[in-house]
């Protein structure tokens, strides 16, 4: 079925598109150019509405052990706002860390039509793909969790070669059905498990000696010379210390030409002016990052209100333990393979270090001149769940509201951030490209993120609100693969997402050490712990889609 | 859904799996190698539980409704019958694969039913800590490489887990030279079986005989002097005091010591046994305290689990030291883990609003069932025999495994396959980190229970 969208007003950045009145074809679930005979079989008159692809959530916690472990810990926080099942929809729970269904649904109905979980455990990829097969409306994908693991570690330990550290590290995407890979707390949840409280970008890990700077570089240039799209998406040291500005920074220099992706950063962007030490470094990483074209970012902006933190970070998790409100948390270490921390924890807009986070944020998102570098998250539900995201992009377009705002925080962390110096506003091409354009090419998602021809008819709709918050809550329309799920932001359409992978090349001998070690230490076979395409399609809950990686290179 | 509810698959050759997975307990072992003639099974490396489960002869066993053997599709539609007559159904047993769990949740959502799993009494002893004040666990790879110390509380491992110390506490290889090469096992409780604990690994073996009723006394003896609080002795039964002055006549010079000295134990335990046990406490470098729920029967055993979770936290203060939770048979983590995912409850949730209410006390369906509330019963018991239909008046829809134990022929039975011997799928494993790949071994054409269930939910 032939479907037009008349009258529109474009914003695609990925087709240098800014604004402009263009009808928009689709069929069987694409974009199509305008056919030459004219004919479609449903219209939708457009006019005055704004238009753009559905949007991409690339750093999002909505699957796996940790999710469930936070869901898990708040009962009280769900019974504030359960959500009755409908004739079309299941019932199920939402604030802080909503419930897998409801996370489909509101995603939606914000007009999100992709989501990527960036922290899945390789020990706990089946649970997390399960919980996102639950998650439904939504395209999803997994940054798989490296960096901690036994495996590399005694890799890098024994000098392994650099071609079966890839060889590993490929592996690994394809046992886990991986789109890209992610390093939390370099070595540092292992070093944590030998009771090492901090380990600093050039401090040594007390059993393996060797650093979270080598770590970085090794998975960085592993995941360069194997293709993968997706730089690799760095969760850095020090996460939350006052002064890891500086670690930031040395992190970006250490690149030397490298990409990566530094993800929420405000976490991570602390100095130590004033009189309690604690002031903002976010000037100094956008001036920084100006140097390193080939680094992007993410923000994890800071919220107002309840929330809970879920980590790999075990380290860091469990020193931040002690603010943990309401009082409970879970730490794990897992399987020789990761860990995690889950802290519930509640944004005070009168506290000084909790307004400074929130200033952090904004800060980082203001200075930052290349939206294409920058992804708008605030790390749900770590800074704040992602229903916030209106409210957060009214902030960022609309400077009136954001002075507003600025009156209601804590005013002495006003005095260690640049923000209140800040005019930018965003503009709507910018927001584009921040949540659709800019996140699909970093993940190299070729059919999501544009409203091109070829494009997957993912597309939302809003009615042009100056109010943005308002606009960006309640979408008219939302397709997805080219049906209308959500009407006037509810949904009126259940269909399956699927799965992103990436599969760059490797050499299956590496099965042979690893069997050995699955054997020798693991509880697992490794024949077990790969997961089939099946396991996602499940009789055709999911679908995979394998996205593609350029061919494999040694340096 | 093409299968069809009989017992056999005869006439097929002789096959070997490997890699099977294990589903008649918590630790999901999967190294199984199992061979199937026709549709015996022979399994070549299971503990006494797993050759139990996958050998027993399955009795041949058809659909049936009140008694009469009717086809499957019959089953299914006197099933939906009941399921579309009832006001507030009750989804019990839950023991089951992931599908099976998720099946379930769709049709108690749809139905404004209740979901509770048979045995969650005892995974709530967790759970009521976890939503109280959390905890520091740990898993069984990280455990069976990195513990020096493992404290078993109250648990009959062996007996309940017959490969736990094959498998973590005791094999041959530790990834880390230097770190918990050796370990010393401490076993805490009565009657105990502490065979297996030995082996090149085991460097000592502890045992703190105390009956269960009083473990948690020995424990808070232990939490005390991990906190560096004295245990003083008792004094002896005081003298039968003046009558006057009894306040001064205490404190005179020598009034102490004039009792004779007391023998200083807890719970029936020297002190001196307990002292030595914190002290390797501290002394740890990774500690791991092990139990199973299900064995923690003592009242208020989530008490019990929370003094574990609070020794772990204060030790953490200077070592390293986590818990490690057993139990976890009859897809009990499947249940609440896909219960938590869906709704954000694990387990005893009632849909009867159309939103899920989650309630530890009111939606326990053995409580609901001896109270009179609900007016259906759909039962899955698709693993173990064991955990057979409760005593009931309600009307009773069964989808269980060929010779499940059933106090009262149920209204309708319809039987099911076992994840991982007739039917693939996928569990989790009782540290609710890993899940696993079930493995379909052709023992029979049962259905899954995934599927029946979506067909009496298509029929509704």
């Amino acid at each position: 079925m032939m479907i037009k969208l008349t009258g529109g007003k474009v914003y695609d950045p990925a087709n240098n598109v800014n604004g402009e009145v263009r009808d928009i074809y689709f069929a069987d679930g694409r974009i199509v150019p305008a056919p030459a005979d004219g004919r479609f079989d449903k219209e939708y008159d457009l006019r005055g509405r704004v238009i753009m692809a559905g949007a991409i959530d690339p750093h999002t916690h909505i699957g796996g052990g940790k999710v469930t472990i936070a869901r898990t810990l708040l009962p009280e926080d769900h019974a504030k706002d359960e959500v009755a099942h409908t004739a079309l929809t299941r019932a199920g729970t939402g604030h802080a860390v909503p419930s897998t269904m409801v996370t489909g649904y509101r995603y939606a109905e914000m007009g999100y039509t992709s989501a990527f979980e960036p922290a899945m455990l390789p020990a706990n990829a089946r649970q997390a793909h399960m919980e996102m097969g639950d998650t439904p409306l939504l395209d999803k994908g997994a940054f798989v969790m490296l960096g901690s693991d036994d495996f590399l570690l005694r890799l890098m330990a024994s000098k392994a070669s650099f071609e079966q550290i890839k060889d590993y590290i490929a592996w690994t995407m394809h046992a886990s059905q991986a789109l890209a890979v992610k390093v939390v707390n370099p070595g540092g949840i292992s070093a944590f498990k030998f009771n090492q409280r901090k380990l600093d970008l050039d401090e040594k890990h007390v059993y393996y000696g060797i650093t979270p700077r080598e770590i970085i570089l090794t998975l960085a240039r592993g995941l360069l010379e194997l293709g993968v799209t997706h730089p690799l998406h760095v969760h850095g040291c020090n996460l939350g210390i006052p002064g890891n500005v500086e670690t930031t920074l040395a992190t970006i220099r250490a690149t030397d030409g490298l990409p990566l992706h530094l993800t929420h950063i405000q976490f991570h962007s602390y100095a130590t002016e004033g009189d309690r030490h604690f002031s903002s470094g976010a000037a100094q990483i956008a001036d920084l990052l100006k140097k390193y074209p080939h680094i992007s970012i993410d923000v994890g902006q800071v919220m107002f209100g309840a929330t809970c933190t879920a980590s790999g970070d075990s380290m860091r998790q469990y020193t931040g333990a002690k603010n943990a409100d309401p009082k409970r948390w879970v730490v794990m270490d897992i399987e020789c393979d990761a860990g995690c921390g889950v802290v519930p924890f509640r944004y005070r807009d009168k506290s000084y270090v909790h307004a400074l986070q929130w200033a952090i944020g904004l800060e980082t998102f203001l200075l930052c001149d290349d939206p294409w570098r920058i992804f708008l998250t605030t790390d749900h539900p770590n800074g704040a769940p992602f229903y916030t995201y209106p409210h957060l992009i009214r902030l960022l377009m609309d400077r009136d509201f954001r002075r507003e705002t600025m009156h209601r925080v804590n005013q002495d962390a006003l005095k260690y951030s640049t923000l209140p110096m800040l005019e930018r506003e965003y503009s709507m091409y910018e927001i584009a490209v921040l949540t659709r354009a800019g996140p699909a090419r970093s993940l190299g998602l070729k059919d999501l993120g544009h409203v091109g021809p070829g494009a997957r008819a993912d597309i939302t709709v809003y009615k042009d609100d100056a109010n943005r918050e308002r606009m960006f809550t309640t979408p008219e329309l939302v397709f997805k693969n080219g049906e209308l799920i959500v009407r006037d932001g509810k949904v009126i359409k259940i269909v399956n997402g699927a799965t992103h992978v990436a599969r760059p090349e490797y050499d299956r001998s590496i099965e042979k050490p690893l069997k050995e070690y699955f054997d020798r230490y693991l509880t697992v076979r490794m024949e077990n712990f790969r997961m089939s395409d099946d396991e996602i399609i499940d009789g055709g809950r999911g679908e995979v889609i394998v996205q593609p990686t350029r061919a494999r290179t040694s340096s | 859904m093409t299968a069809h509810a009989e017992g056999d698959r005869p006439g097929e050759g002789s096959h070997t799996y490997d890699n099977v997975t294990c589903p008649f307990c918590g630790l999901l072992c999967d190294d199984l190698q199992i061979t199937r003639t026709g549709s015996t099974l022979k399994v070549t490396n299971g503990c006494p539980r797993a050759v139990a489960g996958f050998q027993r002869p399955l009795p041949p066993a058809k659909p049936q409704v009140r008694g009469a053997e009717v086809t499957l599709d019959e089953a299914v539609k006197a099933a939906a019958d009941l399921v579309r007559q009832s006001k507030l159904p009750l989804y019990g047993g839950m023991a089951t694969d992931v599908a099976g769990a998720r099946a379930i949740m769709a049709l108690a959502d749809r139905t404004c039913g209740v979901v509770d799993h048979a045995l969650s009494e005892s995974s709530y002893r967790n759970t009521r800590v976890v939503q109280t004040s959390g905890w520091i666990m740990s898993t069984l790879s990280e455990t069976r490489n990195r513990a020096d110390l493992i404290i078993i509380v109250g648990t009959d491992v062996h007996k309940l887990h017959g490969r736990f110390f094959d498998r973590i506490v005791t094999p041959e290889h530790t990834m880390f030279d230097g770190f918990g090469n050796k370990r010393t096992v401490v076993f805490i409780g009565e009657g105990l079986d502490t065979s297996a604990a030995k082996g090149p690994r085991i460097e000592e073996v502890i045992t703190l005989p105390v009956s269960k009723d009083r473990i948690p006394e020995l424990l808070a003896a232990i939490s005390a002097r991990v906190r560096g609080f004295p245990v003083p002795a008792p004094e002896a039964p005081a003298q039968p005091a003046p009558k006057k002055g009894g306040l001064f006549a205490a404190l005179m010079p020598g009034s102490k010591s004039a009792a004779p000295a007391a023998v200083h134990e807890i719970a029936g335990v020297p002190f001196d046994a307990i002292e030595a046990v914190a002290e390797k406490c501290r002394k740890a470098h990774y500690g791991v305290m092990v139990w199973s729920p299900p064995s923690l029967s003592m009242p208020q055993a989530d008490l019990t689990v929370h003094m574990m979770t609070e020794i772990i936290r204060e030790l953490n203060v200077t070592t390293r030291f986590a818990g490690l939770s057993l139990g976890g048979s009859e897809g009990g983590p499947s249940a609440v883990s896909t219960c938590t995912w869906q709704t954000g409850y694990p387990l005893r949730v009632s849909f009867a609003n159309g939103k899920p209410e989650y309630d530890s006390y009111r939606y326990n369906i053995a409580r609901m069932l001896t109270e009179g509330e609900g007016d259906l019963l759909l039962w899955v018991a698709s693993i173990g025999t064991d955990i057979g239909l409760p005593q009931t008046k309600l009307p009773t829809v069964v989808l269980g495994t060929p010779g499940l134990r059933l106090a009262q022929p149920p209204t309708v039975f319809i039987p099911v396959g076992t994840p991982g011997v007739d039917t693939a799928g996928q569990m989790i494993r009782c540290d609710n980190v890993v899940s696993l790949p079930m493995q379909d071994l052709g023992r029979s054409n049962l259905p899954r229970t995934a599927d029946v269930l979506a067909a009496i939910e298509a029929a509704l």
